[in-house]
Parts: C-alpha cells; sequence; structure tokens
C-alpha cells in the first residue's frame, strides 16, 4: 500500500547499491508499518491495563502479535534503525509481507489506517501515530511512542506490561478494602489458590471419573473453605443481599 | 425492544424471503447478547446486557389464519443477574448474559441455564393458571386471621386463575471461575453440564452448586508465558463422554472423559495447516475460533474464526472438509479491523434442523447462510428499513472493487457498528432468530 503511494524515483539508484536511498520504496515502507502497527498494539495493551476487567483473549491476541512483530524486528536487525545493507538482503518473502500486512486491492490510502470504520475508542492516540507513517518520513524524525532506541528496554516494558495485564487477574492488590479484611490471611489474594483449593479435583489423589466431584477428600486448601463461606458471608451482608 | 414475526420463503434453491416485522427501539443494556431455542422450538430465549432474559412462546398454529401461523410472543421476562462487585480484585462483575442453554423439557416446567462472567444458574420457569382458596388461618388478602373468630374447619380448593408464568432460580453455580465465562453446554446425560471460561472447564452435576469437577486446565504455571485461551467449549450431542474446546489458535480439541480425570491431554486435535500465501500479522488473530459447534448427528463439528466458517469430520483431524467465506472483502481490511477492535469481535454460527445449511452473522446488519449440499449462499439483512410486511427480503450483495451496481453495498460503506453476532435456528422447522445489537428478528419460513 505505502509502496504503492510511493514515488519510485529513486529505483534506479537500487541498482548502484546507495544503501541511503535503496528500496526507498519498499523497505522502510514495510518497516514504518510494522512499527506502526507495532505502537498500535502496544497502546492497546497499555489501555487493557486500565480498564478494570480486560478481555484475557484480546489481550492474549495482541501480545502475540506484538511478539511476533518484535521477533521479525529482532531478526531484521531493525531495531537499531533500518540499516541500508539489510535493506537489500530482504528476502522476497518480506515483500509479500509488505503486500499482506494490509492487503489492499486498490486505493492510495486503503489499509491502515482507514479513517471511518465505525466506533473507534482509540482514535485519539493512534490516528497520532498513523499521521506519523502517512506523512511518508523516510528516518522516522517524529518519534513514535516507543522509540526505537534500546530494544531491550522495549522488551523490558513490553514485558513489564504483559506481566502487568495478566497479573491484573491474580493479584490486583484489594488497597481500599484491605482494611476490612486485615485479618484474611494473605493466600486469600491469590483466588486462584482458593479455588484449586475448593474444588479438589485437580490433584490426582482423587478417584477417576466423575467420582472425584461426590467427594473431594481432604483437598489442599480445606480449610480455605470455611473461611471462605464467611468471606461471603461478610460480603453479602456489605452488598444487603 | 423486540421485533417479530418475519416470513421468510427458503427452500435449498435460496428463493427470496418473505417477512412481517415489527419492532421496537430500546437502551444499552437491551444489546442482546445471546439467542437460543428450547428442544422443541416452542420456546425462544433471549438474554441481554442488562442481565435480562426474555422468553418468547410459539402461538399455537390457528386454522383460520394461516399466515399468522406460529409467531412467537413474549412469555416470561426475568432478571436473571445483577451487577456484581468483587472486593477481593476490585473488580466489577458485568451482568450481561453470554450463554443460554435449555435443558430437556422433563415435566410441565421449562429449565434453563443462564450465565455472565463468573456464575451459572438454574432457572425454572413454570405456569401456574391456578391457586388455592379458602384457607383457614388467612384471609383472602393474605393477612393473618384471628383465631378466635374461627369456628369452622374447611379444606382449601384450586380455583382458576389467570395464567401466570413465574420464573425461580433453582441453583445456583457460583465462585468456581477465576476467569470469564465464554460457554455453558449440556450433557447428554441431563445430570450434568461443562462450563468454561479463558483457561478452564469445569464440570457441574445440577444437583450440587458448592463443587465442581476441573476438567481441563490450559493455565500456564508461570502466567507470563500464556498464549493460548479457551473460547469455546460444547459437549458431543449423544456421547456424554466426549466434549470439544476451540482456542484462540484456531485448533480445536476433542476429548474424552473416560481416558483421565482432567483432560488437558485431547484426545484428538484439529487443526489446519497455515497457508503461507496469506501470511500477515493478524493471522493468528483471524484464526482464533470464536464458537464451536456439534452438529445435530454429532458426526461434524462446525467452528467461527474471524473470516471463515468451517465444517470439520470428527474422523480427519488435519483439514476441514469445507470451508466458506463469511465476509472475505475485510482481508484487505485487517489493519483498520485491528485499529477499531473489530477484528477482535466473536460471531457465532448455527446448523439448521437438518445439518443441511449453516448459518452465521456478519457486518452491516448482514447474515450469511450457506447451503452444504447445493453450495449455495445467500446474505440477508436484518433491518427495519428493507422489510415490509409481508415482503420479500431481498438477498444482498457487497461489491468489493470495480463497478457497483445498483443494489449492491459498497465495503467502504458498511456499518461495522451493526454486527449479528447471535443466530439460532429452530430444531426442526426453518424458523431462525436473528439478534442484531438490540432487536430482534425472527423469520419464518412460508410455506407455498
Amino acid at each position: 500500500m505505502f509502496a504503492r503511494g510511493l514515488k519510485r524515483k529513486c529505483v534506479d539508484q537500487e541498482e548502484d547499491g546507495e544503501g541511503a536511498l535503496a528500496g526507498f520504496g519498499t523497505v522502510p515502507a514495510y518497516s514504518l508499518q510494522r512499527q506502526s502497527l507495532l505502537d498500535m498494539s502496544l497502546v492497546k495493551l497499555q489501555l487493557c491495563h486500565m480498564l478494570v476487567e480486560p478481555n484475557l483473549c484480546r489481550s492474549v491476541l495482541i501480545a502475540n502479535t506484538v511478539r511476533q512483530i518484535q521477533e521479525e524486528m529482532s531478526r531484521d536487525g531493525a531495531w537499531r534503525g533500518a540499516a541500508p545493507q539489510s535493506a537489500e538482503r530482504v528476502p522476497l518473502d518480506r515483500l509479500v509481507s509488505t503486500e499482506i500486512l494490509c492487503r489492499t486491492a486498490r486505493g492510495p490510502e486503503a489499509g491502515c489506517p482507514a479513517p471511518d470504520l465505525g466506533d473507534d475508542p482509540l482514535q485519539g492516540p493512534v490516528s497520532e501515530l498513523s499521521t506519523v507513517s502517512s506523512a511518508q518520513v523516510p528516518r522516522n524524525t517524529q518519534s513514535s511512542l516507543w522509540d526505537t532506541g534500546n530494544p531491550r528496554e522495549n522488551r523490558g516494558s513490553f514485558q513489564k506490561s504483559l506481566d502487568q495485564i495478566f497479573e491484573t487477574r491474580e493479584n490486583k492488590s484489594p488497597s481500599a478494602v484491605e482494611e476490612l479484611f486485615s485479618d484474611v490471611d494473605n493466600s486469600y489474594y491469590d483466588l486462584d489458590t482458593v479455588l484449586t483449593g475448593m474444588m479438589g479435583g485437580t490433584k490426582p489423589g482423587l478417584c477417576d471419573g466423575l467420582e472425584g466431584f461426590a467427594s473431594a477428600a481432604s483437598p489442599p486448601g480445606s480449610s480455605c473453605k470455611s473461611d471462605l463461606a464467611e468471606l461471603d458471608h461478610v460480603v453479602e451482608i456489605l452488598v444487603e443481599t | 425492544i423486540f421485533s417479530f414475526s418475519f416470513f421468510f420463503f427458503l427452500n435449498n434453491s435460496f428463493a427470496p424471503l418473505v417477512t412481517i416485522v415489527g419492532a421496537l427501539q430500546g437502551n444499552n443494556s437491551d444489546i442482546i447478547s445471546t439467542v437460543e431455542f428450547n428442544h422443541t422450538g416452542e420456546l425462544l430465549a433471549t438474554g441481554d446486557k442488562g442481565g435480562r432474559v426474555v422468553i418468547f412462546q410459539r402461538e399455537q398454529e390457528s386454522k383460520n389464519q394461516i399466515h399468522r401461523r406460529g409467531e412467537y410472543n413474549v412469555y416470561s421476562t426475568f432478571q436473571s443477574h445483577e451487577p456484581e462487585f468483587d472486593y477481593l480484585k476490585s473488580l466489577e462483575i458485568e451482568e450481561k448474559i453470554n450463554k443460554i442453554r435449555w435443558l430437556p423439557q422433563q415435566n410441565a416446567a421449562y429449565f434453563l441455564l443462564s450465565t455472565n462472567d463468573k456464575t451459572v444458574k438454574l432457572w425454572k420457569v413454570s405456569e401456574r393458571d391456578k391457586r388455592p382458596e379458602g384457607y383457614n388461618l388467612k384471609d383472602e388478602e393474605g393477612r393473618l386471621r384471628d383465631p378466635a373468630t374461627i369456628t369452622t374447619l374447611r379444606v382449601p380448593v384450586l380455583r382458576p386463575m389467570d395464567l401466570m408464568v413465574e420464573a425461580t432460580p433453582r441453583r445456583v453455580f457460583a465462585n468456581a471461575h477465576t476467569y470469564h465465562i465464554n460457554s455453558i453446554s449440556v450433557n447428554s446425560d441431563y445430570e450434568t453440564y461443562m462450563s468454561a471460561d479463558d483457561l478452564r472447564i469445569n464440570l457441574w452435576n445440577f444437583e450440587i452448586t458448592n463443587q465442581s469437577f476441573n476438567i481441563v486446565d490450559i493455565k500456564p504455571a508461570n502466567m507470563e508465558e500464556l498464549t493460548e485461551v479457551i473460547t469455546a467449549a460444547e459437549f458431543h450431542p449423544h456421547h456424554c463422554n466426549t466434549f470439544v474446546y476451540s482456542s484462540s489458535k484456531g485448533t480445536i480439541r476433542l476429548c474424552d472423559m473416560r481416558a483421565s480425570a482432567l483432560c488437558d491431554r485431547h484426545t484428538k486435535f484439529f487443526e489446519e495447516p497455515e497457508d503461507p500465501s496469506n501470511r500477515s500479522f493478524f493471522s493468528e488473530i483471524i484464526s482464533s475460533i470464536s464458537d464451536v459447534k456439534f452438529s445435530h448427528s454429532g458426526r461434524y463439528i462446525m467452528t467461527r474464526d474471524y473470516l471463515t466458517v468451517k465444517v470439520w469430520d470428527l474422523n480427519m483431524e488435519n483439514r476441514p472438509i469445507e470451508t466458506y467465506q463469511v465476509h472475505d472483502y475485510l482481508r484487505s481490511k485487517l489493519c483498520s479491523l485491528y485499529e477499531n477492535d473489530c477484528i477482535f469481535d466473536k460471531f457465532e454460527c448455527v446448523w439448521n434442523g437438518s445439518d443441511s445449511v449453516i448459518m452465521t452473522g456478519s457486518y452491516n446488519n448482514f447474515f450469511r447462510m450457506f447451503d452444504r449440499n447445493t453450495k449455495r449462499d445467500v446474505t440477508l439483512e436484518a433491518s427495519r428499513e428493507n422489510s415490509k410486511p409481508r415482503a420479500i427480503l431481498k438477498p444482498r450483495k457487497v461489491c468489493v472493487g470495480g463497478k457497483r451496481r445498483k443494489d449492491e453495498i459498497s465495503v467502504d460503506s458498511l456499518d461495522f457498528s451493526k454486527k449479528i453476532l447471535h443466530t439460532a435456528w429452530h430444531p426442526s422447522e426453518n424458523i431462525i432468530a436473528v439478534a442484531a445489537t438490540n432487536n430482534l428478528y425472527i423469520f419464518q419460513d412460508k410455506v407455498n
């Protein structure tokens, strides 16, 4: 898409191997698209984290996409900016990917980002990024949210985002109600432990088949059960059911 | 809130449809989130974002009004789930009904399961058309009588009253899911059912609410390593030991509960090899399966991913036997659809009673039907503007590029906020229910 929109005035010089301008029409555009997609994905993940109850499936899919992009960028050596030499060595399938990134039949602007496709809660920050990309700045002079400067740092912050998202469900600290349940065992904060104790059926000790759920014989967290019932009772009182 | 009584003419050549329509508008909490016929097709249940369940009942056929045969009218409305607050995590739990599943009818009452993100409830819907009168200790208004005034004893009698349909919660299955419940499925033994969330599947007995048996657990020890979630699950219609679950990586696993208590190792693994020519950064996202349904025969499963519907033979794991393109024109728009989050929309898919036609929704209030035998397909639109009473619904067409014919709509004009995610097909007749945001459309085959 960008490939088609750009003027190919530098095509003649490609064979000369002039690094600075080689492949101007295709590869840097692809890197731009890819960077834009990465930025968009990271923004989405950040927004995920800010939501009350993130949709786990969506988070996982976005995170996987980010990983894919970063892996490819590492392979390209693109973390430190597109080196002209590596541009020359870009294999054919990378060009195919350029087309496929936002495959379109026609139109200069089809693909990412098309302006009016339904409601877009991310319109604000993302369209900023889009403007960067569609301005066709060759050298990323306008810095995107995530600089390509330090790959490790980016990876670290990405990893941190991931952790935060996936741990939201696990260890979200109940600051407001801490006092209320201050005498409660800290292991309850990991709801997972409690539930594992409740169900008990996951442990291999139980008999096979459906008999397992008939009698959960001394599950690991059996003491949790009565306390949890008490917790439920307290909660019920609070919500006045 | 809802609309009813459309008629369509559907034979294997997909002739145009006839419609009769009446519809009302609602607000945000009226957005329909699930639609399901019961096993006879007499009842149709819908769940919405506000936690309400509305049940429609089919009118008895009348010889006088052939053309009004079998309209669906509201039978019962009740609040199934309320918004809750999880104090341990400081998170709100939405009351939106994710799924409704009916139990087969075993007596005069109807039973259904309804679930939100965390809690499954068993509801009993029963009719009351008689009431006892002539109590000894209470008067007609229910006030206690002064015992001193009671001089005789009488036996209360049942007298007819206006039909009242009441819904009562009979079981509440709570506190068994850390993650969001996406599916429930009643087992063919009618004694158990399963509930699936993003990472786990639990097996319940209808009589026991304080315990469930965990049968699938794909949660990694380290959540940072999480790359795949469960997206849908269903029991086999006849074999009570067999179920399938789909994943966000486009795979389906069939499990046999006789093999082991924890079905983490599948019996069969269905995955189509990736087409290298179609590979993009969005490949994984669009391969994520949003719905999986067994055929009524139990021989096939149907899966829905973002752009296609696939039919798989249970005996062949390495690729589907049929693939249908729902809206392939969106393939070039994936970037935009990723940006506005539409790429994460979860469409459902349904079989007709004879497993010969499959149906699924799309955008712009379009829905698609595919005839597996003739390989013909049709795109229809659920909209009030285009439906007049007794009019024929025209098949719609999306024009991809180049010249747009008069009745066609171009891809860029599609309204992506109008999505049909939930549809249902009557178990034996050609009657379909289509949920378009907060409107319900019921289409019925017009005979002759």
